[in-house]
């Protein structure tokens, strides 16, 4: 089995390739600019966020309020920008988690085998009958709305896609000439894991976790628009989406469309640049 | 091994296949992979098309039916029965390739969709194009299995459970489904094991004497070529290179690269010795050709043959087949037998 | 037989994994803080009596273990407990709402495989601009979440141009189905472009194979080329993702339920997830893993149906 065939990707969009060179290069300047506007989003919104100016509630966009005005008098570009820190922390948390976990497991059960290795197939099999939506609005009806326990319980769902990659990928590499040779030198199965196997392996998981990302944000965004995930005043697209649809039934639908908007075209700029790294990574492969 | 076909004067409006200058282009190639070749198979004949791989041999069978590679231009005239392939409407070409001619192709492994079973394999042109009903198409299929030697249980197998001879036998069935005048065989034994080659060459020839059809045998087995046709095409790079008789011409061949083919054929009756291999290679596509294609090759080359291409003209006379070669040194070359 | 020794171990092991996951999902709630009755109760007068009334209904001073047991076997029966908000059993509320959730997903079904398929073929065969279009298309679908799917049309077809009702399920098949549109399309989107795609892509694999050639050169009419030897092949690959639609169609239902306040299963997890009222929550958790699981076991059943190549237990990657 190949690589390409391992990774969990969008199905089918593997047809995003070279010649459309022109479609990725756009998606990741897309994907700079939008951590860039999130880490500097404090500075530059032109409001308080959560400042409320009832008086000119789901006014269209002026001089003062650029992208308009939503249906409780806030401002949508300032929410905007600040929303994107948590819109894509959330995902960032269940990436990480999920990566940095997902590649301890794999590595120890394609190193040592034995029951860690039936562990997570079992794991595995369970996972994938779980959706990662339905494992996270568990874990909130148990402990409320928040965004720390559903980034958990999405990074626990996510766990097992990178760890049974990861775990494919060590057995291949554990054949390598090279890891016999260090071993005969001495060098201890840890130490040529995480020094020489570790990253070798890491463009491919890395891959896998831009994809991921997508996955996340999409996951995320659903829960805060049902009002399980980040709590009520903390700005957030999938939030605004869900105060936007009552802005949507008065006919001023501007508030709703621009998170609907910035939610599309992030998922979709992590897609075609993860997409692209696998198709590379596959490449390399061969 | 050939049956007593008289053979007829081959040419005119009453050959199964005539092949007149028939010119093909690709894009991005300097010279036309098949240049000038004319060819003919008069009904009930068998014609052996020999050459290396890439010679265009292949190209010049599927022609027969217009399965050109994408992008390819055509010149010249394909007549089936008198009828030009090259200029059919699609109906017309959907019709000739149904009942007129037929392509057996290399690895029937691969001609087969592995998920459809072989009696639907067998009829579905029958059914699906000349609206044949299925249980006439169904009663047919069971006829031409029974002349391949195959039972009719065979029609509610999936290609995947049988053998590679048992599928070549299906696809010569297969062919034979629409009753047609000419079958083109596209090195039908190439992907099969040594005895089962001999059975589907022996049942290829049978069949072709029952059913009374012209046969394009395409190979680069010279010996299985003499052993199975009345005459023979020699192509290289796209190019005709000698023609005539199939037992003229590998007694006594004309052209140094048909010579070369039978020197570097092992066989059982020739004395012991180093078979000799062809030096260099064949032209790319890439480069344009003037002169002969096989002088760089050619221990006979001189100046001429890199300047100007030999015709294809006759060599012998005296028979009542016409025996050419496309050689500016065709006197040259001695027998065979008193070489060897 | 080996398909029935197939059969079975397949079921043994869905069954295995069914049975993790409803320990998951009855052990989920002993991970709250405090003590299970008081969260069974939560945000809810905590009277002496309630706490009583709910310490027998659950058999709270019971060890885990019967505890978990007692509630398996009653799941197994068909009884889900008794709703706290609604103060009626589970099981009446699921049958009140699941008919209307599941004519939705067959609805949302059916959409997915005409537009999908169709999609995929159309881009496969003509190729040129249309599969360029067809490629942009399914890129941005793909990246849509069904929630911004259902206010984005809520919006346009409902609000604005007054084609379809803006929420509610009606009543009678015919007003059902009219409200159902909407949520089905929204519900849809995301993976009519990933069927579209995956078809394609399939398609086009198909294409390339010499068995295609054959069949043109026997003079096999194009659409019967196309329809018997490249899109019949491709199916095996489409099958394969039967069970991740199912899935996603499942658990989408509660975004597109909530945003169109359609009463089925999912709006009634989202409503109990907000209430906490957490027997309602295992009980649709545990039919939507359930339903997940048959689907995938009947894709596993039918797939050497599709394929006679592939021999029962494994599968064929999907190409």
């Amino acid at each position: 089995m190949t690589t390409a065939t391992l990774i969990r990707r969008r199905p089918g969009l593997a047809g995003i390739r070279t010649d459309r060179s022109w479609l990725f290069r756009i998606c990741l300047g897309f994907v700079a600019l939008l951590v860039l506007l999130a880490i500097v989003a404090p500075w530059i919104a032109p409001h308080d966020p959560n400042a409320v100016d009832l008086g000119s509630a789901l006014a269209g966009p002026s001089g003062a309020h650029p992208a308009g005005v939503d249906a409780s008098g806030r401002d949508t570009l300032s929410r905007l920008l600040v929303g994107a820190r948590t819109s894509l922390l959330g995902p960032l948390g269940v990436v990480v988690f999920s990566t940095v976990a997902g590649v301890a497991v794999g590595l120890a059960a394609g190193w040592r085998g034995g029951w860690l290795d039936s562990l997570l197939s079992r794991g595995t099999e369970l996972v994938f009958a779980f959706p990662g939506m339905l494992l996270a609005i568990l874990i909130v009806s148990v402990y409320g709305p928040g965004l720390t326990a559903p980034v958990l319980a999405l990074g626990v769902a996510y766990l097992p896609y990178v760890s049974r990659l990861t775990r494919s990928l060590v057995l291949a590499e554990r054949e390598r000439p090279y890891v016999e040779a260090y071993r005969v030198q001495g060098h201890s199965g840890l130490q040529i894991s995480l020094r020489h196997v570790l990253p070798n392996i890491a463009p491919v998981v890395l891959a896998q976790s831009t994809i991921n990302f997508g996955y996340a944000l999409i996951d995320l965004a659903g829960l805060s628009f049902l009002g399980l995930g980040v709590p009520p005043l903390t700005p957030d697209w999938g939030r605004m989406v869900f105060d936007g649809e009552s802005a949507i039934q008065s006919g001023y639908p501007l508030s709703a469309i621009l998170p609907c908007l910035a939610i599309v075209m992030t998922v979709v700029a992590f897609n075609v640049v993860g997409e692209r790294w696998a198709d590379q990574v596959a490449r390399r492969d061969r | 091994m050939s049956t007593t076909t008289e053979p007829h004067a081959s040419t005119g409006p009453d050959a199964a296949l005539d092949i007149r200058g028939l010119r093909l282009n690709l894009p991005g190639t300097a010279r036309p992979v098949l240049d000038g070749v004319d060819l003919t198979v008069a009904p009930r004949e068998t014609v052996a098309l020999v050459g290396e791989s890439g010679s265009g041999k292949s190209l010049t069978s599927r022609s027969v039916l217009r399965l050109l590679p994408p992008g390819a231009v055509a010149e010249g005239r394909v007549l089936v029965e008198g009828r030009d392939v090259l200029a059919m409407n699609p109906g017309e070409l959907r019709r000739l390739r149904t009942h007129t001619a037929a392509m057996i192709f290399q690895d029937p492994r691969a001609a087969t969709n592995p998920l459809r079973r072989i009696g639907d394999f067998l009829t579905e042109s029958l059914r699906l194009n000349a609206q044949v009903p299925a249980e006439e198409a169904t009663e047919r299929a069971v006829r031409m299995l029974d002349a391949v030697g195959l039972g009719d249980h065979v029609l509610r197998r999936y290609p995947g459970q049988l053998s590679g001879g048992m599928l070549q036998r299906v696809m010569i069935a297969a062919a034979l489904m629409g009753d047609p005048t000419l079958i083109l065989a596209d090195e039908p034994t190439t992907a099969l094991d040594v005895t089962t080659q001999a059975e589907v060459v022996g049942l290829l020839d049978d069949l072709r004497g029952q059913f009374g059809t012209g046969l394009l045998f395409v190979t680069h087995d010279l010996g299985l070529a003499a052993a199975i046709s009345d005459r023979v095409y020699v192509m290289y790079a796209g190019r005709i290179a000698e023609t005539g008789p199939a037992e003229e011409l590998f007694q006594r061949p004309r052209h140094p690269y048909t010579r070369a083919l039978l020197d570097s054929t092992p066989r059982l009756t020739a004395p012991r010795g180093r078979l000799a291999a062809i030096g260099g290679q064949p032209p790319s596509l890439r480069q344009e050709l003037t002169g002969c294609p096989f002088a760089p090759r050619c221990r006979l080359a001189t100046d001429v043959c890199t300047e100007r291409a030999p015709a294809l003209i006759p060599v012998a006379d005296g028979n009542p087949q016409p025996h050419l070669a496309a050689c500016h040194h065709s006197d040259q070359l001695t027998e065979v037998t008193a070489d060897a | 037989m080996r398909f029935a020794r197939f059969a079975a171990r397949r079921l043994a092991e869905m069954a295995a994994t069914l049975l993790a996951a409803s320990f998951v999902i009855f052990g989920a709630m002993y991970l709250a803080p405090g003590d299970p009755a008081s969260f069974l109760l939560s945000g809810r007068s905590a009277t002496p009596d309630a706490i009583k009334a709910i310490n027998e209904q659950y058999h709270l001073n019971d060890p885990f273990a019967v505890q978990y047991l007692r509630w398996l076997g009653q799941v197994l029966q068909g009884d889900f407990g008794r709703s706290i908000e609604y103060r009626t059993s589970v099981s009446n509320l699921l049958a009140a709402r699941l008919p209307t959730t599941l004519l939705l997903v067959a609805m949302a079904l059916v959409l997915v495989m005409a537009a999908g398929l169709a999609l995929g073929w159309i881009g496969a065969v003509r190729g040129g601009a249309t599969d360029s279009t067809i490629l942009v298309t399914t890129t941005v679908a793909v990246g849509t979440p069904s929630f911004v799917a259902a206010v984005l049309l809520q919006g346009l077809f409902a609000v604005k141009l007054h084609w379809f009702p803006s929420g509610g399920t009606g009543t009678g098949l015919l007003d059902t189905l009219w409200h159902l549109t909407l949520p089905a399309v929204a519900l849809a989107l995301y993976l009519i472009g990933m069927l579209a795609r995956v078809t394609r892509s399939a398609m086009l694999e198909a294409l390339g194979h010499e068995h295609v050639t054959v069949a043109r050169s026997r003079g096999v009419p194009e659409r019967s080329v196309i329809l018997r030897h490249v899109f019949r092949n491709s199916l095996g690959t489409v099958l394969t993702m039967g069970g991740l639609i199912v899935s996603t169609l499942l658990i989408c239902t509660v975004l597109v339920e909530s945003a169109f306040s359609v009463d089925g299963i999912g709006q009634l997890l989202d409503l109990s997830t907000t209430t906490k009222d957490f027997p309602v929550v295992q009980a649709v958790s545990l039919i939507i893993v359930g339903l997940f699981m048959t689907v995938n076991l009947a894709v596993d059943l039918l797939h050497p149906l599709v394929d006679p190549r592939v021999t029962l237990g494994e599968r064929r990657s999907a190409a």
